[in-house]
């Protein structure tokens, strides 16, 4: 029994970060697969929400700016207001530069976020970080929100108490998967709805051809930081889930910037980029095969260990960590080369609209 | 007045800033003239950069190991840089060749992969910690330091920052020789103004390409050999933040103009150093912590202001 519940937490964790990855692959299909915009920065956007998220909604303490204790959704609409907000700046400057442009451009926004994330000690605590954030369902059982309003006015501290006494441990977490993946879902449904609209039509005919789009009357510029901002919003929306899930975020280590935007483009590209189903599947895919390769290469590493017993395992297996990645990389490369247009390719809404 | 202010901001600032900046420019160089030769940034440049300086780092521990022969760096970079070439022509065979005749976007896209893979690579082999490149402290040159301080105008300056800036100005040499006098030079900045006319001329466009990774190679190493000299360590992520700086730099010079990038990578340099001297009262101008930002905003800048580079570089 222990076993299974064993089992079917870690699927569940599974689909909890598969489910973000798949909110920040949709993010990024609104910018790249509809507008053909080159965002190498994603980590960026994601930081800027889980930044946010954070400060606004952990409880004071001494090491970073407020600890405002604001609720948990008020602080999700601030987290994705914020990223839209520094989204619609950069692409005022930056939405008309070439594609490669763009990528350099947006690996610099994301280097700069990052920066000012280390060094504005006051502000974020630096590089230690933050944490203990809040996450959805769990945080219901924190004293400081079981003595608030809401809460307070069912049963009494004393209740509450008793009441998560008795669960399980791990009560919340089927909740905040299930959270997410209603998230996903929404996200999703509004998405598709976007591309069948005149607005979504717009958007592949600037990406496909933006003289002709230009020359019919569209404003391209206005388009394109739509794109951007919509889906920097979605990237923080994607950052503030991050941030509640891993109840610790620090600027180095958590957003590394060429990783977690790297893990994104080749969740996109592999499930079809243009395609939402497909950033949604390549999503979960990709970050299965990123998380099950860790534990068979560590199980592999340890009966290894095992048979030669002079041997430093812990050495080869944050090595064989890196080389995962090299695995997931060439994944990338083969996928480029064989499927260019994904695993879903993208499917072109037809006049009649469906 | 050299002693209150001269001292201090030609020793502290201005020559870090050159030695930074020569380091900037020999990357640069090749990502200019691959942008402007294969027309794609390649963002794998400064992984390149990074690697070489490890197998630099290889060859030397090798030689000290098995031979008891302690040698100079630069002597070590030669296997380093027929290595480098070596990746560079591997990886341009079988990642970016397929895409030559497909959008852009998606040879960014695969140097966006190589630069991971490579970092990895590196990562899993020689170990995701820091090493020591060269050990002890540099101690300023003492011929120069008595010589200078005879007029008055102390300079403190450790060798191997002369091995750096004497190095760039040879490369610069050799690579101002090549491109003008020689036929592969010339093919290659033919195919850079436009690869249907050099097609057309009878020009081997494969062929040029080859040699453009060779320069790259070699300047790139080159780079990332005099990058680990001056700070006496190595580390994996020291390509990736070489990269920003570098497209910086090739930008504020103009794509395809190899000696705008060297005018770049030295600006940049001296930029980034001359941030934080205390221009205005005691404090810096700018955090230390923001040095790294001072590049990306001079190519900001550029790019919406003047998108073509100070020396009217191509344009995408």
């Amino acid at each position: 029994m222990d076993m299974l519940i064993g089992y079917s937490l870690y699927g569940i964790s599974l689909l909890t970060v598969g489910g973000i990855y798949a909110i920040l692959a949709l993010g990024l299909n609104i910018q790249w697969g509809y507008a053909g915009l080159f965002n190498a920065g994603i980590a960026g956007f994601a930081a800027v929400g889980a930044y946010t998220f954070a400060l606004l909604s952990t409880a004071t303490n001494p090491y970073h700016f407020g600890g405002l204790g604001l609720p948990l959704p008020l602080a999700i609409l601030a987290a994705m207001v914020l990223s839209g907000c520094i989204a619609f700046l950069i692409g005022l400057v930056c939405i008309r530069l070439r594609s490669d442009y763009l990528a350099i451009a947006t690996i610099g926004i994301a280097e700069i976020i990052k920066l000012c994330l280390k060094n504005e000690t006051d502000l974020t605590n630096g590089p230690r970080g933050i944490n203990k954030i809040p996450r959805p369902w769990e945080h219901l059982g924190e004293e400081r929100f079981y003595t608030s309003f809401p809460m307070s006015w069912i049963k009494d501290a004393a209740g509450w108490e008793n009441f998560f006494g008795q669960l399980p441990n791990w009560w919340w977490q089927p909740f905040f998967c299930g959270s997410i993946l209603l998230l996903v879902y929404t996200i999703y449904l509004l998405l598709e709805k976007a591309q069948l609209s005149p607005w979504g039509r717009m958007m592949t005919a600037i990406r496909e051809n933006e003289g002709a789009a230009h020359a019919a009357g569209k404003h391209v510029t206005r388009r394109r930081i739509e794109a951007f901002v919509i889906g920097a919003m979605v990237m923080g929306l994607a950052g503030a889930m991050l941030s509640q899930h891993l109840k610790l975020i620090d600027p180095t280590n958590t957003f590394d910037p060429s990783k977690m935007t790297f893990l994104v483009w080749v969740m996109l590209i592999a499930g079809g980029s243009g395609n939402n189903k497909g950033a949604i599947f390549g999503a979960f895919l990709v970050w299965t095969i990123w998380s099950a390769s860790e534990i068979f290469i560590n199980s592999g590493l340890n009966v290894f260990g095992q048979l030669i017993s002079d041997m430093d395992i812990s050495l080869l297996k944050t090595r064989a960590g890196y080389l995962r990645m090299v695995v997931i990389g060439l994944l990338l490369q083969y996928i480029l080369q064989k499927y260019p247009n994904g695993i879903i390719p993208e499917s072109r809404p037809t006049s009649a609209g469906n | 007045m050299w002693q209150t202010f001269g001292f201090e901001f030609v020793n502290f600032y201005f020559i870090p800033g050159l030695v930074v900046g020569c380091i900037y420019a020999l990357g640069a160089i090749g990502i200019t003239l691959t942008f402007s030769i294969l027309r794609f940034a390649n963002f794998a440049h400064g992984e390149v950069m990074m690697i070489g300086a490890y197998f630099t780092w290889t060859a030397m521990t090798l030689a000290k190991n098995s031979f008891g022969l302690s040698i100079h760096p630069l002597f070590a970079a030669i296997p380093a840089i027929a290595l480098a070439i070596g990746l560079f022509i591997f990886v341009d065979r079988y990642f970016y060749k397929p895409f030559r005749s497909a959008p852009t976007i998606r040879v960014v896209m695969a140097s966006f992969g190589m630069m991971l893979v490579i970092r990895s690579f590196v990562q899993s082999v020689w170990g995701p910690n820091q090493l020591t490149f060269v050990p002890g402290i540099a101690r300023p040159n003492e011929t120069v330091k008595s010589f200078t301080n005879s007029f008055d105008i102390m300079i403190l300056m450790p060798n191997k920052h002369f091995w750096i800036i004497a190095g760039t100005i040879m490369i610069m040499m050799a690579l101002s020789w090549l491109l003008t006098k020689t036929k592969i030079g010339k093919g290659m900045r033919a195919v850079s103004d436009s690869p249907e006319l050099a097609k057309v001329s009878g020009i081997d466009v494969e062929v040029i390409i080859q040699a453009t990774w060779m320069v790259g190679g070699f300047c790139a190493v080159a780079a990332g050999v005099f990058l680990a000299m001056d700070l006496q360590m190595l580390e994996t992520t020291m390509g990736f933040r070489m990269l920003l700086p570098m497209f910086a730099a090739a930008i504020l010079g103009g794509i395809g103009r190899p000696f705008g990038a060297v005018i770049g990578g030295l600006v940049i340099g001296l930029a980034e150093e001359l941030s934080v001297y205390p221009w205005f009262g005691n404090g810096p101008l700018l955090s230390p912590g923001y040095k790294t930002g001072v590049a990306f905003a001079i190519m900001i800048v550029m790019l919406v202001l003047r998108p073509s580079g100070l020396f009217k570089g191509r344009l995408f």
